[in-house]
């Protein structure tokens, strides 16, 4: 919460000592208020002031991390409701729900299904981070399954969802060293769920029957001085979930009060019963509003293509669009006789297109002239993206020398610039393209 | 501090619009807050869901689709009726997909004759969407509109190129809705509405098209762009942008690759209907989440989806 010169003031010791450089300790504060001065500059302050300026100054949504080395991931932090206010930071992370029910073969599937589901979009990786593991009352079989994903070899977040601390006591000792999530502290067991936790600073998940209880519980469990915190909007019906989840944020953000200010845990799983479409219309709702930790039933490229897609679009900072360096690129180990395809520099383009590329082996050069950033048909619009400044760019680049091959491809959205490329290179023959980059292997193998 | 739902009192509200006619005609819009769920929402008339029919037969369509609609996809007018008998969807959108001029080139007295058979032939709103070919959909509208009239249809849509003639016809002679489509951009979508609002057509006649993507083809631009509509309808009052918004989203996902891979494209991916629809419901939840108050589907699957997701969200 932002706070007045007047609330600094209260905290120095008014003594107008100047050792800050400034004639009083009123006029120190109000420049410290508006930004202007650092509060270290004055060397009087009571470690106690300093603690309750810190703390005044914090954030208002906390960073959480999870997990451990290659597997720890931020959540949270974030500063605004709406993504082009600034930018969302940390993206979501989505869960694979395990069971201590299920049998080893139906663990096995679901391991396997997260080991497959791994694969690479625009330069990132897309996968399932987090592994819940939910203890349903046999504490064997619920050992055996953490054992069995520990075993698997799959680099996962542990989130051990238990509300049994002498139960957890066990499962920790498995798996304490990656730093997983402990979630299940409610009002009748969250001091114990604390000492659990503290020595480690494991992320703690907090659940309760509504909003109001959540609050209570969190007041008490900052009471207890923990702050490593999740906070579960379980509810029996997706409309109080989704609710809980958006005040969460709203509180936290827009209130400013901290007691939300943490990342939130949504069962999707168990809210859509079973309905897969639903999960994932569910999941694709929570990604733009405000989940920080989404729990599936399974993963299949079904629910990954659309939903790891879409998290990172909405993941995307508005004020630095993806871009690529405009350059002639050899893919596929291109030579002097290889052809020459044109696309734009918008990242998501130009992975997409040359994803394509390195799928058909065909060995091609990819000349991407500066087209502002855009995509094909926004650049094009946007007169970035013409017949002078692609041929302009094939003459500049040395293409000509690099490749004896006079076969220049067009993108298909862009037929139009046919004819302007031609004249204004001859010696060149300009082909149009398929419109979507999916059909290029197919096409490229063809021109052979 | 005590526990406090953060609720915003908003000065703005977005309007309504109404399509079709009798009992089963809908009316979009109408809450004060970004999307219908959120706490402050007062009044939201609950987002709408369409499915989409051609003027010709779906060549293109996945092969389970064209299986449902074998017996009637020769007939836009019985395509309709066995849509709205068995799915029965908030409103069927009638594509011109025959009248481009990059394809079949169908002249637009036989779209008016078609559009007319479709409008007479169902009960359920009816939403006529064009070519994208702007110049064509001039011509196209003009006619349809004529053929439809007193069917109170929504045109999709209007462009910064042809606004003049579809706003005219469709707005004006005829008293249909008029769908204003812009390219992801609050300035832009603005401008138009203004635009459509000099040549006489009332803001009460207009539905906002404010652009499409698949999600993770530039998706971020549009949850933007809804964000920075809404905010300035609802937060300054701004009666140039309070219009409803409407989203082709099943003309968008099923052209990207993640729905139109074969399985030999993609072992691992998966069945190809199973992908279509993810990508389509995903799409669709997601800018409903925005605020978007109709979307015209495909699929029958994300048509069941879509509307247990809106009833389960209020
Ligand atoms: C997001 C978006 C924007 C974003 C920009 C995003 C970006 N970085 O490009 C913003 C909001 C800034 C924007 C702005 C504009 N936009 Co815009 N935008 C879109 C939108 C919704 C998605 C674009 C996208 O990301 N596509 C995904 C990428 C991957 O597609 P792609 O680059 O075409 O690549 C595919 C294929 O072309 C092919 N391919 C690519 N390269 C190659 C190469 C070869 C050799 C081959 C064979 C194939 C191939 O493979 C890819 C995948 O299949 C589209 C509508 C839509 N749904 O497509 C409109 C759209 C492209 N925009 C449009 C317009 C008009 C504009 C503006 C000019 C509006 C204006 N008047 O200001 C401005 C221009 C910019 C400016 N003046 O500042 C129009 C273009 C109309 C037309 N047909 O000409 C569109 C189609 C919307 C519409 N229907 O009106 N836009
Ligand atoms: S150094 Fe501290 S105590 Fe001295 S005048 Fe500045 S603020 Fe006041």
């Amino acid at each position: 919460m932002a706070l007045t010169g007047l609330d600094i003031f209260k905290l120095t010791p008014k003594t107008n000592c100047k050792d800050c450089g400034f004639p009083t300790c009123l006029a120190f504060s109000m420049k410290v208020a508006a930004g202007g001065a650092e509060i270290s500059k004055c060397p009087h302050m009571s470690a106690e002031a300093l603690d309750k300026l810190s703390e005044a100054t914090a954030p208002p949504m906390k960073t959480v991390k999870i997990g451990k080395g290659e597997t720890e991931y931020a959540l949270g932090g974030e500063t605004v409701l709406y993504r082009h206010e600034k930018t969302f930071v940390n993206r979501n992370r989505f869960a694979v729900s395990f069971k201590d029910s299920m049998t080893a073969e139906e663990i096995a599937a679901k391991l396997d299904n997260m080991k497959m589901v791994d694969y690479v979009r625009i330069g990132e990786a897309m996968k399932v981070e987090i592994a819940a593991l939910q203890y349903t009352g046999n504490k064997d079989a619920y050992i055996a399954l953490i054992k069995q994903v520990k075993e698997s070899g799959l680099k996962v977040v542990y989130m051990l969802v238990c509300q049994d601390a002498a139960v957890l006591q066990d499962a920790l000792a498995l798996v304490k060293d990656e730093n997983p999530i402990v979630y299940g502290a409610t009002k009748d067991n969250y001091e114990a769920m604390v000492n659990l936790v503290k020595a480690d600073k494991l992320p703690l998940g907090l659940k309760a029957a509504n909003l109001e209880e959540l609050y209570n519980l969190v007041e008490k469990v900052q009471g207890l001085d923990y702050k490593e915190l999740l906070l579960g909007t379980e509810a029996d019906n997706i409309k109080d979930a989704v609710q809980s989840t958006l005040q969460i944020r709203k509180i936290a953000l827009k209130e400013q009060d901290r007691k939300f200010g943490y990342p939130s845990v949504v069962f999707a799983n168990e809210l859509a019963k079973g309905d897969k479409y639903l999960e994932i219309s569910l999941a694709s709702l929570l990604t733009i509003k405000y989940g920080s930790i989404i729990v599936l039933e399974d993963i299949d490229y079904a629910r990954a293509l659309p939903l790891f897609a879409l998290r990172q679009n909405v993941y995307t900072d508005p004020q630095r669009p993806m871009r690529v360096e405009p350059k002639l690129y050899p893919l596929n180990g291109a030579d002097e006789n290889s052809p020459v395809l044109v696309t734009v520099d918008f990242a998501l383009t130009y992975f997409i297109v040359a994803g394509e590329i390195e799928r058909s082996k065909v060995p091609v050069w990819l000349a991407i002239p500066d087209a502002g950033g855009y995509s094909v048909l926004t650049a094009w619009a946007a007169g970035k993206f013409g017949g002078s400044s692609i041929s302009s760019f094939i003459k500049e680049s040395g293409a000509e020398k690099m490749t004896n091959n006079r076969k220049l491809i067009i993108p298909g959205k862009v037929a139009v610039l046919k004819g302007d490329i031609e004249d204004n290179l001859p010696g060149w023959e300009i082909m149009i393209g398929p419109d979507e980059a999916m059909h290029l292997p197919q096409f490229l193998k063809k021109l052979k | 501090m005590a526990f406090k739902m953060s609720v915003q009192g908003f000065k703005g509200k977005i309007g309504e619009v109404t399509i079709g006619t009798g009992y089963k005609a809908i009316t979009l819009g109408g809450q004060n807050a970004v999307a219908f769920f959120e706490a402050e929402g007062e009044g939201a008339n609950l987002p709408k869901v369409g499915l989409e029919i051609l003027d010709i037969y779906p060549e293109e369509w996945i092969p389970s689709l064209q299986e449902i609609y074998k017996d009637v996809a020769q007939d836009p007018a019985q395509w309709a009726k066995f849509v709205e008998e068995k799915f029965n969807p908030d409103f069927i959108c009638l594509r011109f997909m025959g009248a481009d001029p990059n394809g079949l080139n169908k002249p637009v007295e036989e779209c008016a004759q078609i559009a007319k058979a479709v409008a007479e032939a169902i009960s359920l709103p009816l939403v006529i969407a064009g070519t994208n070919n702007h110049e064509k959909d001039a011509k196209l509208f003009e006619k349809v509109a004529a053929a439809v009239d007193g069917h109170n249809c929504l045109f999709l849509a209007a462009t910064e190129d042809n606004y003049k003639a579809v706003g005219a016809a469709a707005g004006l002679a005829y008293q249909h809705k008029v769908g204003a489509e812009s390219s992801v951009d609050i300035n832009l979508a603005k401008q138009l509405n203004v635009l459509l609002g000099q040549l006489g057509v009332k803001n009460e006649d207009v539905v906002m098209n404010i652009g499409c993507a698949a999600a993770g083809y530039g998706f971020e631009y549009l949850v933007s762009t809804m964000d920075r509509i809404r905010l300035a309808a609802l937060g300054q009052n701004d009666k140039t942008l309070q219009m409803p918004v409407i989203t082709p989203v099943a003309f968008e996902t099923w052209g990207v690759k993640e729905s139109i891979a074969e399985l030999e494209d993609a072992p691992e991916w998966g069945a190809r209907e199973d992908r279509g629809i993810a990508m389509e419901v995903s799409t669709a939840a997601s800018i409903i989440t925005v605020g978007s108050d109709a979307v015209i589907l495909r699929h029958p699957k994300s048509l069941e989806t879509l509307r247990t997701f809106i009833g389960a969200l209020v």
